[in-house]
């Protein structure tokens, strides 16, 4: 009997590297890839290794080490850190590997979750690695035992890429059964092989180049490609990854016959994209983000001399398919109708409402450290210091002032240096979170404190790496899977790269907190302010227990102090003139500790 | 019990209010019914007290995400965030609407949160709406975050899956100390809208 599961996408795919046969697996927490990891290090009874590594590159790396020792590996991470990890890649390639090594990519179009929206697919052809793009979780499932077999089998390492709709989306999986046999880790001294010195790149370079053949023919004969000509049809279509489904449904739902090509692999299938020229006058390649199928569609065309209408986002008949943000059944819809020339009408607004919406962005919590570290860092910097930041749940902090730059990970204090070298006169006090600084902001605390840059750098250490889903990390003592290990200081951390002022506080404490941050103003060179309370999602998790607060109406006079503190358990009743606490407080205390009148107190039970 | 086999199901609300158990009590169900289930969900930076919106699409084999008038129903549990999912529902489309409003975060916000009455009176111009104080059921089930469940037991009769599959989801689901609490919320949701529906019925 076949088993079924509703699960998702993350959960799907962490189950095909079980069916798989995959070893080791490693990657750095990144919405959209976090739950793959997750699922992984949460299983007890495991016969594979799994870790998450400190940055996206060391992740890559470890994973290359131990496909180099013949075994499966697997690296995960969203798309931008592939950025961080593509040193390594770029070689890799050249270098090659031996057990089977999948590079998973979490792409975000639309940036639900991100600070941009780059396309994965463009590293494959940089790379010369192959892709996979699948078009539903089950395909992203099935692909990752295929993925490790063909990686093993050409010696190359192969990108997986996955997007929101795929990582996040949910559907019932069929599920395969597990591959038992493993190979075993057998490190062969070659090297040749394992050392790219420029004699040996020389040779893998071409070696890289003479493979893609083989590796071009075997993908395009794989099941992730399918054409199915119409030939009552001179409309063809071409539809990427999860693009292939929305297309699908674009179609059935405007009653439009195409002959269709459904692309999951990279490099593109050549013979079945030259068999669809021959069976069609107009052709739309639908795909999410850049024109990557698009481009290598019209240069084939070009190619055989061919004369087919192909239409997309580029070429002289303008935009069909945009290129920014995600697709989706409407997009293509009107895409497939402007390009067949069918009429389409925009859905328009069935309820005219004149109801204004308040807005309702993502917030900090109620309770959260960093809204105490903000407020105490502005009370003692000011609103005309410059504040870098970094990403993370802190990053929430950007309608409160302190947020004035974000760039990618651990750039806010290298950001920060580059304004104080700037020669800009006013304070300047960058803030990055604990995991984001062991990710990549110890290097740029190190060449701050080296290049004499007069700032001040908070780590907003609350004790786990929160935005991505409560990962562990090197600042916690625990590994992925909750094992006890090294637990880093970041006191000692600091002062070994050469920080002199190091201050840990704790943001709860709001007077001691502005001190210390006056202090580090005020000291001459790089000084850091280590805030550190642990995650109020996490505290509750480990059954730590606060008193909540409640403000005493007769001495709360509305002036609105603990208001301004912007906290969601803090209400304003506009009638009353009174300031109000609700049951979301998780009683931090901070805004008792600004009340200049005493109103606000905690609850004894 | 709808026995269509097929539905597209918008869940629209507030981070943290459950949307997505409720969902996933829905799409469990939907493989116990062995029909083919997509949903889409809201994670990451758009989770914290923000407004998300969940598809979950029964008997589809294609993409999990429901065209723009695509929705058979709208389970919203917040009311704001049922105008602001709106243009999902179909022209038949119905609204299940829990009645109790999640102000968001007073300074941030200028905006003023509208009456709900007027939140209701606009849904019914064109659609077939049911409230219900669904936070006010939680608490009579035994638990304020009970909510969601309430919520599925007031769609449940729309939904082309038994009664007891999703009861089914709900043990597996929910934590063991709260089983009770939820079949119970369940049942209240899906008392109170049996009753509404009925009464709409009997009007002229």
């Amino acid at each position: 009997m076949s088993m079924r599961e509703y699960m998702l996408g993350n959960v799907a795919i962490a189950r095909g590297i079980i069916e798989g046969g995959g070893q080791v697996i490693t990657g750095y927490p990144g919405t959209p890839s976090s739950e793959i990891v997750d699922t992984l290090s949460s299983i007890d009874d495991r016969d594979f290794y799994v870790e998450w590594s400190v940055n996206e590159k060391v992740a890559m790396e470890v994973a290359a080490g131990a496909s180099m020792s013949g075994v499966n590996s697997v690296v995960t991470m969203k798309h931008v850190g592939l950025n961080v990890a593509a040193d390594p890649l770029m070689t890799l390639a050249y270098m090659g590997v031996k057990g089977g090594m999948i590079v998973i990519v979490a792409d975000d179009p639309a940036c639900h979750s991100s600070q941009n929206e780059q396309d994965t697919r463009r590293y494959s052809q940089f790379s010369l690695i192959p892709g996979l793009d699948p078009s539903t979780p089950q395909e992203a499932k099935d692909m990752i035992p295929y993925a490790f077999e063909f990686s093993s089998k050409h010696g190359i390492p192969i990108i997986f890429r996955s997007t929101t709709r795929i990582s996040h989306g949910k559907s019932d999986i069929e599920l395969q059964s597990v591959n038992k046999e493993k190979p075993q880790p057998d490190f062969e001294k070659s090297v040749e092989r394992w050392v790219m010195i420029p004699k040996h790149a020389r040779i893998r370079h071409p070696r890289l180049l003479e493979i893609q053949k083989d590796i071009k023919q075997e993908l395009q004969d794989s099941e992730w490609n399918n054409l199915k000509i119409n030939e009552e049809s001179s409309f063809g279509v071409i539809a990427s990854g999860i693009s292939y489904v929305y297309a699908r449904e674009a179609l059935d739902r405007l009653g439009v016959n195409a002959s269709v090509l459904k692309i999951g692999t990279y490099p593109l299938p050549d013979d079945l994209i030259l068999e669809l020229f021959d069976n069609v006058d107009t052709l739309l390649v639908v795909e999410e983000l850049e024109p990557f199928v698009e481009e290598h569609v019209r240069a084939l065309a070009e190619d055989k001399g061919v004369n087919v209408r192909i239409l997309g986002k580029t070429g002289k008949n303008g935009e069909y398919v945009p290129r920014e943000g995600e697709l989706n059944i409407d997009k293509c819809e009107k895409a497939i109708s402007k390009a067949f020339g069918l009429t389409y009408a925009e859905p328009s607004l069935i309820l005219e409402s004149e109801l204004k919406l308040p807005s309702r962005p993502p917030a900090m919590c109620p309770g959260c450290s960093h809204r105490a570290s903000y407020y105490a860092m502005k009370k003692a910097f000011g609103s005309d210091a410059i504040y870098p930041n970094d990403i993370g749940c802190y990053t929430l902090g950007v309608q409160g002032g302190t947020v004035d730059t974000t760039l990618c990970m651990g750039a806010s204090i290298s950001v920060a240096s580059g304004i104080y070298q700037a020669g800009e006169k006013r304070p300047v006090c960058c803030a990055i979170g604990d995991s984001t600084f062991l990710h990549t902001g110890i290097n740029s605390l190190l060449n701050s404190v080296y290049n004499k840059a007069d700032i001040t750098v908070t780590i907003l250490d609350n004790r786990v790496t929160a935005m991505t889903g409560h990962q562990p990390n090197p600042g916690m003592g625990k590994t992925a899977t909750y094992e006890d290990t090294l637990e880093v200081s970041f006191d000692q951390l600091c002062r070994g790269l050469g920080a002199e002022f190091v201050e840990v506080v704790d943001p709860y404490d709001y007077d001691s907190a502005v001190d210390v941050f006056k202090r580090a103003k005020e000291f001459e060179g790089t000084s850091v302010v280590i805030s550190q309370q642990q995650c109020v999602i996490d505290a509750r998790r480990a059954g730590i227990k606060r008193n909540p607060y409640t403000i005493d109406e007769e001495k709360c006079t509305g002036c609105k102090q603990c208001v301004y503190f912007g906290c969601p358990a803090i209400e304003f009743d506009a009638s009353l003139k009174k300031a109000r606490i609700n049951s979301m407080c998780t009683g931090c205390g901070v805004c008792a500790q600004l009340c200049k009148f005493d109103a606000i107190m905690e609850v004894e039970k | 019990m709808n026995t269509n086999n097929k539905l597209d199901l918008v869940i629209a609300g507030v981070g943290g209010q459950g949307t997505i158990l409720a969902s996933d009590i829905i799409g469990n169900s939907s493989v116990l019914e062995n029909l083919p289930v997509r949903a889409a969900e809201t994670h990451g930076m758009a989770q914290r007290g923000g407004s998300v919106i969940n598809h979950v699409r029964i008997g589809t084999d294609l993409g999990s995400m429901i065209p723009e008038q695509g929705a058979d129903v709208l389970l919203a549990l917040e009311p704001v965030e049922a105008i602001r999912y709106i243009n999902y529902l179909s022209e038949n489309g119905i609204v299940v609407l829990n009645t109790k409003p999640v102000y968001p975060v007073t300074v941030t916000s200028s905006d003023q949160y509208p009456d709900v009455s007027e939140i209701i009176n606009t849904l019914k111009k064109k659609y077939e709406v049911y409230p219900l104080d669904a936070s006010e059921l939680a608490i009579k089930a035994g638990h304020p975050q009970s909510m969601n469940v309430v919520m599925v037991g007031a769609v449940s009769s729309y939904l082309p899956i038994g009664k007891n599959r999703l009861e089914e989801c709900i043990k597996d689901l929910v934590p063991p100390k709260t089983v009770d609490i939820n079949l119970k919320a369940f049942e209240l949701g899906k008392e109170n809208i049996s009753r509404l529906i009925e009464t709409s019925a009997k009007k002229p």
